[in-house]
């Protein structure tokens, strides 16, 4: 196929899962802002989600501060924020429109009405009313995008791009979540296993539906190495990093083309790495120094996908 | 105040009243149905239309804003026989134009036999890189939208002939899906004509007019890009005939041909259908600021490599200016006379033409030579003074650039409106394909301007669009 079709499939997928999880990410944020805790400032509560997209300078440069109110208009609807789920969801819309009839009229359909849904948002203060409602929608929209394509699409290689997308950024997303709020949780010094509140894990296993898949898989109180087991080496919770990785390294075995490539080399060894490894380990290695090597690997196959099938310079 | 409304010839109705007969038993049927249930079917076309994209740009807006084009949902209804004299008439045409195209490149006998001033050879849209270049088949034109309008029961008029990258075909065939779709009981009593071969047929013309020795040929559709006013277009043609939808940034030439950047590595490419202008083509041979095109690909179209449909340079047929010479051409290469009438066209280049024009300017369509989508003309009847006078400045700084016609009386067809159903001035672009064979689909692109008493049908003008239906002759 086109490598520029690839690229703008890739780029819809990647998009609609940002989207997701920055809605995932600030629906949770605020469901902690409504249990009392008087420890905890409104700054100290809000600061980790715009950590977490990464970009903390644009908005302190723009807002200032950590205010429930700011952080929720910069990461929903903000136009100025690269990945804002308002930027995101266009970025996806308009990628899909370059390349509409690559995929199912159905999956292109369903992304056209989501951008004409998303009108109904527009102008609303999210703070006040219907954050949550709005996150659901964006939860709900992405899920029926995955459903859609994965219902409805031949399984070619414009599948496997829009599918590879999907599962590059979930990794990325999972991980910077997990280490922001790890990070945050756990204060320097403090004993793994110490006192850690309850609510805020359960709040993270919320954030990526991984609560009720929590307590079926243990039966045991929230612990924060279990949460963290779950979402690096559990390959049947679906949005762990290994999961993503055991996606990936089909995807990329599927893909016509060389079979001896960078990319392929690279998600092996990823993948052997989540899949062998020993949560054990992991914590006396330190799991943030784990959690941002991978992050750094996994931008890294980004690249070399990129350059592989996606933008192709010959001639 | 305009009069055309009153004395055009309406497609469903005599002036008398009674109904004309292909039309009785649609007549019948819209009587019976409420205004409120076709507004509510209308409504439904739209929101269906826009879930679905089916949307276009329009020049001069914010930039990527997209609108709909309005759809009405009552057809233009024509008969089997009136069909035939349209499609033999227009294929007459475009068998006369390829061959004349062919002449001009090659030996020029039509100007040498007096009947075409050599002066057509100055034409900016005669391209002399395409002198002695051969093209498989000798077709250049090989999609063509042939806008006809009609003026009473038996005159057809020709307005012009569309042959660089004529759009609008897919609305033919959207139309009538969504027609099918709002009116299935309708299709199930009468006999209408499918058109939904049309990429079928565009497909094994395409495939056909491939360089000699080419086994399985590659053919992709170049496309300017989702902001093109007709991308929406693009997409779904190259969706209905399964082929590759690109842009030149996925195009690069090596080694006298031209390859698409896969994600398993170049494929050659052997037919290009091409969306794009000829001036925006290739950068290395056309205007060197386009970023749409394809560096290098005129050198290996003109050496052979690759087709390109339509071919560079058939601008100079459809020039409105050369025009005026069809009907001879036809008689020339054919040695037939034509089925389609011209419209009486007044060529502002000449001394006593402009003269006239300058005289009846409120009685005339004035338009440029090689204008488009109704930008940059003047309909006499329904201008002010001021715009009269202002286009008559603008005239006069460059007579050759305009050409004049008698405003035509263009039927009218029973429409949707606010009010209800009210007549609409319409026209009708079927379009007609070379390859093998010359054809066309059973059905075209009707366009009907929706603003009452208004003659520009064209959608940047605020037209709108109908499904055309090919019935047998009785109207079942």
């Amino acid at each position: 196929m086109l490598s520029r079709t690839a690229d703008h499939l890739y780029w819809m997928a990647r998009y609609i899962e940002r989207a997701e999880n920055m809605a995932r990410v600030l629906d949770v944020t605020y469901n902690m802002s409504l249990v009392p805790n008087a420890a905890q400032s409104e700054a100290a509560l809000w600061q980790p989600a715009v950590e977490i997209a990464g970009n903390t300078e644009l908005f302190e440069k723009n807002y200032g501060e950590y205010t429930a109110a700011n952080v929720i208009q910069y990461m929903s609807m903000d136009d100025a924020n690269p990945s804002s789920i308002y930027n995101s969801l266009r970025s996806a819309r308009e990628n899909a429109r370059a390349v509409r009839v690559a995929m199912s009229s159905e999956t292109w359909e369903n992304i056209n009405t989501l951008w004409l849904e998303f009108s109904q948002f527009i102008g609303i203060r999210l703070v006040e009313s219907g954050l949550s409602v709005f996150c659901d929608w964006v939860k709900s929209r992405s899920h029926l995008f995955r459903g859609v394509s994965f219902g409805t699409m031949l399984r070619d290689d414009a599948f496997r791009f829009v599918r590879l997308g999907t599962f590059i950024e979930r990794a990325d997303n999972t991980a910077r979540l997990l280490d922001v709020k790890y990070h945050l949780l756990l204060p320097e010094g403090e004993e793994v296993g110490g006192a850690v509140d309850y609510y805020e894990w359960s709040a993270v296993l919320h954030s990526v539906s991984a609560f009720q898949a929590y307590q079926k898989v243990f039966s045991d109180t929230i612990v924060p190495w279990r949460v963290a087991e779950l979402l690096v080496l559990r390959g049947d919770m679906p949005r762990s990093l290994l999961a993503c990785y055991d996606e990936i390294t089909i995807i990329l075995g599927q893909l016509s083309g060389r079979q001896n490539n960078e990319c392929r080399r690279l998600a092996g060894e990823l993948h052997a790495k989540l899949r062998y490894a020993r949560m054990r380990d992991i914590f006396q290695d330190g799991l943030h120094e784990f959690l941002e090597d991978f992050i750094v690997s996994n931008n890294r196959l980004g690249g070399e996908i990129q350059r592989t099938y996606l933008n192709v310079h010959g001639g | 105040m305009d009069t055309t409304l009153q004395t055009a010839f309406d497609e469903m109705q005599l002036p008398a009243g009674a109904v004309r007969e292909i039309y009785t038993a649609y007549a019948d049927w819209l009587r019976d149905v409420p205004h409120q249930q076709l507004e509510s079917k209308r409504q439904e076309a739209e929101l269906l239309f826009r879930r679905v994209g089916i949307t276009f740009n329009v020049y001069g807006e914010t930039a990527g804003a997209e609108r709909l084009i309005p759809f009405d949902v009552i057809p233009r209804l024509l008969a089997a026989k009136e069909w035939k004299v349209l499609s033999d008439g227009a294929i007459q045409r475009v068998r006369a134009l390829n061959m004349f195209l062919n002449d001009i490149y090659h030996n020029k006998d039509i100007i040498k036999a007096g009947i075409v001033p050599a002066s057509i050879l100055a034409n900016t849209q005669y391209r002399p890189e395409m002198h002695g270049v051969d093209v498989p088949n000798g077709i250049y034109a090989h999609i063509a939208g042939v806008d006809i309008v009609r003026t009473s029961e038996s005159q057809f008029y020709v307005l012009e002939d569309n042959l660089r990258t004529p759009s609008g075909v897919s609305y033919m065939l959207e139309d009538r899906k969504m027609m099918m779709r709002l009116f299935p009981e309708l299709f199930r009593r009468y006999s209408i004509a499918p058109v939904e071969h049309y990429p079928q047929v565009l497909l094994n013309n395409l495939r056909a007019v491939a360089q000699p020795g080419v086994q399985e040929p590659t053919v992709v559709l170049l496309t300017p890009g989702a902001y093109n006013s007709a991308y929406f277009e693009h997409a779904f043609i190259a969706q209905q005939m399964g082929i590759e939808l690109v842009e030149g940034q996925d195009l690069f030439v090596r080694n006298n041909a031209v390859y698409m950047r896969t994600t398993e590595g170049p494929k050659r490419v052997d037919v290009i259908y091409r969306r794009i202008d000829d001036d925006f083509l290739d950068p290395l041979s056309f205007r060197p600021d386009s970023m749409l095109g394809v560096p290098g690909l005129l050198t290996v179209y003109r050496n052979g490599g690759v087709t390109l449909a339509n071919a560079v340079g058939t601008g100079v047929a459809d020039d409105k200016a050369t025009y005026t010479y069809v009907p001879e051409m036809i008689r020339f290469y054919l040695g037939e006379e034509p089925i389609l009438s011209n419209v009486p066209t007044y060529e502002l280049s000449k001394e006593d033409d402009l003269k006239y024009v300058l005289d009846h300017l409120p009685e005339l369509v004035v338009k440029e030579v090689q204008g488009s989508g109704g930008y940059g003309m003047l309909v006499g009847p329904s201008a002010s003074k001021k715009e009269i006078e202002e286009f008559r400045l603008r005239i006069l700084s460059n007579p050759a650039n305009y050409i004049a016609q008698p405003t035509l009386a263009l039927s009218t067809c029973p429409t949707l409106v606010e009010q209800g159903i009210a007549p609409r001035h319409v026209d009708l672009r079927p379009f007609v394909l070379s390859g093998k064979t010359v054809t066309l689909v059973p059905g075209a692109l009707c366009r009907v301007a929706l603003r009452e008493g208004s003659l520009v049908v064209n959608s940047s003008q605020g037209g709108g669009t109908k499904d055309t239906w090919v019935l047998n002759d009785t109207g079942m």
